[in-house]
């Protein structure tokens, strides 16, 4: 029993487990949605993220420990973040005669959606960590994680949350949509991408390519609008 | 590859250079992604093909990426214990009242300019 015990040891101090772990955990939720056909409820990131930390919680492994490995990972979400570019131009030059009306849709609906959650949440007396970290749901994750960062929130909880969100708004978008009438697939795009961001891009993609054009272009637009304006609204509004 | 790995780490870079000596509370990515959508408009053309094909295959395992932050949740069970009514009112009712709402105002936008 001494030789495993040193290899737990060795396992909880070396960054090479958390890595094996978290690379392992994203193949497996990734061949579980693909065998759910990629139905919006299979998320790999939700089901990934369940992974590891229920793994964590069973064998009391800190977070900090497996981070230490993890950030290896970690690190890359700062270049693809700045990637995001790429595909908001190629979205921008394909749809460009609509691309202000789709900007001025974004814009309004992006503020909405951020007010609507800080709203609700101070309405039902949330603490003050939950509503900073709810203010940027809609906005694709790494841009929200590192947007709940700057106003106080917590990362870990944002990602849960704009990956809640973005199942809720592709699951359920399209019903609301056809509830209140709309039926130009560029609308319904806008729509899905402003709220949904990459999650309902993925949806409307697999619907309709034009529809799917327009949630990429909402999704980068709001990406980059929030993260822009909603940092330096909240230091004016919450005075820190 | 190694270019355009090179770009978006200037990018990015220059980002979190120009968030320190304004004191915005921008994340440096972000604003390394505005510099590079405005390097690409003023552009003109499409991206080199070295930094599309780096963007794509960084973008294509997009949602590995955030994992490890995203266990960070372990850190923040009690708060979602005590949190989950107005966690789980903003996330459904807040998405699902933005989709309607941006997807009339979209639909009424641009049938407005004719298109």
């Amino acid at each position: 029993m001494r030789g495993l015990a040193e290899i737990w040891v060795y396992m909880a101090r070396e960054p090479l487990a958390a890595l094996t772990a978290t690379l392992l955990a994203w193949l497996g939720a990734t061949w579980l949605a693909a065998r759910a056909r990629w139905h919006p409820a299979a998320n790999p990131v939700l089901v990934a993220v369940m992974l590891l930390a229920g793994g964590l919680l069973a064998l009391g492994v800190e977070y900090r420990a497996y981070f230490a490995g993890a950030q290896f990972v970690h690190f890359l979400l700062g270049p693809a973040t700045v990637a995001l570019a790429v595909p908001l131009h190629r979205q921008w030059v394909a749809v460009r005669e609509s691309a202000l009306a789709a900007a001025a849709s974004v814009a309004c609906g992006g503020s909405f959606a951020a007010l609507a959650g800080i709203g609700i949440a101070i309405g039902l007396g949330a603490a003050p960590e939950t509503v900073a970290s709810l203010a940027p749901r809609s906005v694709t994750t790494p841009v929200a994680m590192g947007v709940a960062e700057a106003i106080g929130g917590l990362p870990g909880l944002t990602a849960a949350i704009v990956i809640c969100s973005g199942i809720v708004g592709a699951a359920l978008g399209p019903l609301v949509l056809d509830l209140v009438g709309v039926r130009d697939w560029r609308a319904r795009g806008l729509a899905i991408g402003t709220a949904a961001h990459g999650i309902g891009t993925a949806r409307a993609l697999s619907v309709d390519p034009v529809a799917g054009a327009f949630s990429g272009l909402a999704m980068g637009l709001n990406a980059l609008g929030t993260a822009l304006l909603l940092p330096l609204l909240w230091r004016l509004v919450a005075g820190g | 590859m190694i270019g355009g790995l090179a770009t978006l780490l200037s990018c990015q870079l220059a980002g979190e250079a120009i968030a320190r000596l304004l004191g915005l509370p921008v994340p440096g990515p972000v604003l390394g992604m505005a510099l590079l959508f405005a390097a690409l408009l003023l552009r003109g053309r499409a991206a080199p093909e070295g930094l599309a094909r780096t963007a794509d295959a960084l973008l294509g395992v997009l949602g590995l990426l955030f994992v490890p932050a995203g266990v960070g949740v372990v850190l923040h069970l009690p708060l979602i214990a005590r949190d989950w009514a107005p966690l789980a009112l903003a996330v459904l009712a807040g998405t699902l009242l933005a989709v309607g709402l941006t997807g009339r105002l979209a639909a009424w936008l641009l049938a407005r300019r004719g298109g």
